[in-house]
């Protein structure tokens, strides 16, 4: 089901023999294709100090504690890794920007972090007798398939319903920080939709923009939607769950 | 206490699609209208294109009345009804208009008379047992002056398929005959749209383009679309999404004829001791306040106008107003659609700007449109392929089992697929069943202590029939444009709250079956009117708004034209 495929130096051994330097140098070590990304990274290093060529003050997590961040990155690194086709999660900011959510729209969901990540810990000590972070590769992985598919179950993990609605959220949650607007933390550098081969948020589209997209012609613009003074930034405090049709 | 207002002619509970529209005809006749709101006011720079807010934070529903207010929902009557996870609706001047995907279409004229074409053509026994369908109390002919006065007024575009008789193979071959174009040319195609169109005509099928309350180029001085692919649960940033936010209301408020109160939330609709209605009360803020008015026109979308016709009860209405032959509530369908059918091509489909509205349809698996002899289902489906893409969602795709759904194998699987998939849409017939039905849930309410709509209901044989017929039809389109794999949705089951929310309120001349007349006043409420999708007894294979905007209109008009007699 999910993907195997081991690398050849786990990027998580990787970040902690790099100690405190963090993801911008894993980054950097790797050879990533986004330089650019790294020198935006270091605002979501939870507790590393900051690298010489980070000017960036670093993010402070507001809602995850240190240990929750770092579990949380990790996680988030499994499920959108860095890769030969380049950045990830972390480099995005998929955490950060769940942390920023925590606090506001997605507030409802700040006790099924601490559970969720709670019990996530639990279940790696009790089923493969370490923390999750120091298991290799393989094994996160195959704890990851234990908690997508709801294995990870059970009075001894203390997920509060299946772990598999945990997995859920949290997939759900790193693909918005991935993938969604700038503006909200995450998809830093518009790593996530360089990815996905996204042209970008445009206010007009002419037909001639769209035969030039069906050319193959049409460079990412890399604007975020509040890159505009025109829209007002409406605030959701909670947000709803329903699925709909949109019309 | 409630403070008592001024008086006026005509109030009207609801400003979205139908009651926006309403207000127009009646201040143009000279009739002082108070609209009350229960949102506020919104403006082209609050629908910022941010899929984020939009689309996965439910912006559009969040914070407002109706999110207080959610239906409880179960199958049947021996289950124990759940309160749903959220209400799709908007309270705002517009309402849900200032968001939606803005399908603006006709329905066919079979829609006016199911059960009559059925029993020709098929014999009664054809009609699903326990259906209450009946026909409308007028057909396609009656309503069509008034479609073609909303579709100008408000701007539709779209291509005629049958003009005056005379049959437009651009357009729907299967529409009623209408009597001009329409007032702007349709939605443009992308690449990936005509190639569907093209694949349908080498099926034999005959493909169109929809129509949409959208402006294909500038109309009475608003923008033209702009394509940027927000559509979708956004309102629009160039007023080009043609609400009556941004059409009828304003002209109506250029009368002086029309107030409009927002964030209004109506509570009571007020009865004297001779069953005449005699204003509502409402809650604004912390303050209550009476609005007297010599008409009530409800046009708060199909559960509030139940809930709020429930709750009103009065000596002359023991169980409800205008429910003296409790009809309120009955006959309630949400429209079957769901059942989707999702396909991945082998290549990109270019579809990250584009709108819901702008596709490619076909008609010949709709209504009566081909023989149901051999069939044991009566209705069908219009299939509607569209372009709309957003790059969370695009990424949240399915991987149709070619890989897994996270990893290093899973990225490179959306980097190439991301711009590779589409889901049609399909409508499809749905009809009203006797155990089909709303009423007050006796537990759950509101934070003011009102109860909340309970709905009990679920797709028969029928509905389930037609939806695996119509996915069948959409998987051979998508194979023949050259889709590699095609997944299918569940058939259904359990009817949800749903933004094509028809019946409760039904339109017929019988009043034992009926609540409203042939014009939407009330059988048995000689000062009141319903207006809205609460009125439809049969669904189309379309979308509802048209045609609860053309009904809205008439008993407008038909108010303004009888004044006298009907108030006096």
């Amino acid at each position: 089901m999910a993907d195997t495929k081991p690398q050849l130096i786990s990027r998580r051994s990787l970040l902690r023999s790099a100690g405190a330097v963090g993801a911008a140098a894993a980054a950097g070590a790797k050879g990533s294709p986004a330089a650019t990304a790294s020198s935006h990274e270091s605002q979501l290093t939870p507790t590393g100090e900051q690298t010489s060529e980070n000017k960036q003050p670093r993010y402070i997590f507001e809602q995850l504690t240190a240990d929750e961040a770092e579990l949380l990155e990790a996680i988030a690194d499994q499920l959108i890794p860095e890769d030969d086709l380049g950045p990830g999660a972390v480099a995005a900011g998929a955490v950060t920007y769940i942390d920023r959510a925590l606090g506001g729209a997605l507030s409802e969901s700040r006790d099924a972090y601490h559970s969720g990540l709670a019990a996530f810990d639990r279940y790696c000590r009790s089923s493969r007798d370490a923390p999750f972070l120091e298991l290799s590769h393989i094994d996160q992985v195959s704890v990851l398939i234990d908690v997508e598919t709801g294995a990870a179950t059970g009075a001894s993990t203390g997920f509060t319903g299946s772990s598999a609605s945990f997995f859920s959220m949290l997939r759900s949650h790193v693909l918005q920080g991935t993938f969604g607007d700038p503006f909200y933390g995450g998809n830093q550098n518009f790593v996530g939709w360089d990815l996905i081969r996204y042209p970008g948020v445009r206010t007009s589209v002419w037909p001639r923009l769209q035969t030039q997209l069906e050319a193959g012609e049409l460079s990412p613009n890399h604007r975020s939607a509040y890159d505009s003074e025109y829209f007002e930034k409406a605030v959701v405090r909670t947000a709803t769950k329903g699925t709909y049709h949109g019309d | 206490m409630a403070t008592r207002l001024p008086g006026t002619d005509v109030v009207i509970v609801g400003l979205g699609a139908a009651g926006g529209v309403a207000a127009l005809p009646l201040a143009d006749a000279g009739l002082d209208v108070v609209g009350l709101e229960a949102g506020g006011r919104l403006t082209r720079r609050d629908f910022a294109p941010d899929e984020l807010r939009n689309n996965m934070r439910g912006w559009p529903f969040s914070v407002q009345k109706c999110a207080q207010e959610v239906p409880t929902l179960r199958r049947s009557r021996s289950d124990t009804a759940v309160q749903g996870t959220g209400h799709p609706m908007m309270n705002a001047v517009g309402g849900t208009t200032l968001h939606y995907w803005a399908q603006s279409w006709r329905l066919n004229p079979w829609d006016f008379r199911v059960v009559s074409a059925t029993t020709e053509r098929y014999g009664s026994s054809r009609i699903p047992e326990g259906s209450t369908v009946e026909d409308w109390p007028f057909g396609y002919e009656e309503l069509e002056p008034y479609y073609d006065r909303v579709e100008h007024e408000i701007g539709v575009s779209g291509q005629a398929g049958n003009v005056n008789g005379r049959p437009d193979p651009r357009g729907n071959p299967f529409e009623g005959a209408r009597t001009r174009e329409y007032p702007m040319p349709a939605l443009r195609w992308t690449g990936f749209l005509d190639r569907m169109a093209s694949s349908a005509r080498s099926l034999g099928w005959q493909p169109f383009p929809g129509p949409a309350a959208i402006n294909s180029r500038p109309y009475q001085g608003r923008s033209g679309c702009m394509y940027h692919g927000f559509c979708n649960r956004g309102g629009c940033h160039v007023d080009a999404k043609n609400s009556p936010a941004v059409t009828t209301i304003p002209r109506a408020e250029a009368t002086g004829r029309l107030t409009v109160v927002t964030h209004a939330h109506v509570r009571r609709v007020e009865t004297d001791n001779q069953g005449k209605v005699t204003g509502v009360t409402y809650v604004q803020g912390r303050e209550e306040f009476f609005q007297p008015a010599r008409f009530v026109l409800l046009a708060s979308y199909t559960y509030e106008n139940v809930r709020l016709l429930l709750m009103s009860k009065a000596r002359a209405y023991p169980i409800g107003l205008s429910n003296n032959h409790a009809q309120v509530g009955r006959h309630y369908l949400s429209h079957h659609q769901g059942a989707g059918v999702t396909a991945l091509f082998p290549s990109d489909l270019h579809a990250w700007y584009g709108l819901p509205a702008q596709g490619v349809a076909v008609d010949d698996w709709a209504d009566d449109n081909f023989d149901h002899g051999a069939l044991d289902f009566i209705g069908g489906g219009n299939l509607w392929v569209y372009s709309d893409r957003r790059p969370i969602s695009a990424a949240g795709m399915n991987t149709f089992g070619l890989a897994p759904t996270w990893g290093s194998a899973w990225k490179a699987f959306v980097r190439d697929n991301a711009d590779r998939t589409n889901s049609a849409y399909i409508q499809k017939t749905t009809l009203p069943y006797d155990s089909n039905y709303m009423d007050l849930d006796p537990i759950v309410t509101d934070p003011l202590g009102d109860p909340v709509v309970r709905i009990t209901a679920e797709y028969k044989q029928n509905e389930l029939a037609v939806a695996d017929f119509l996915q069948d039809k959409m998987e051979r389109w998508y194979r023949e444009a050259g889709a590699i794999k095609v997944t299918r949705g569940g058939l259904g089951g359990q009817m949800g709250v749903s933004t094509h929310a028809y019946g409760g309120t039904r339109m017929g001349d019988n009043a034992e079956t009926n609540v409203v007349n042939r014009y939407g006043l009330s059988h048995e409420v000689p000062n009141l009117g319903i207006l809205g999708a609460s009125v439809m007894g049969t669904s189309g294979a379309r979308n509802p708004t048209l045609t609860a905007q053309a009904l809205a209109w008439r008993t407008a008009a038909h108010l303004a034209s009888n004044w006298r007699s009907i108030v006096e």
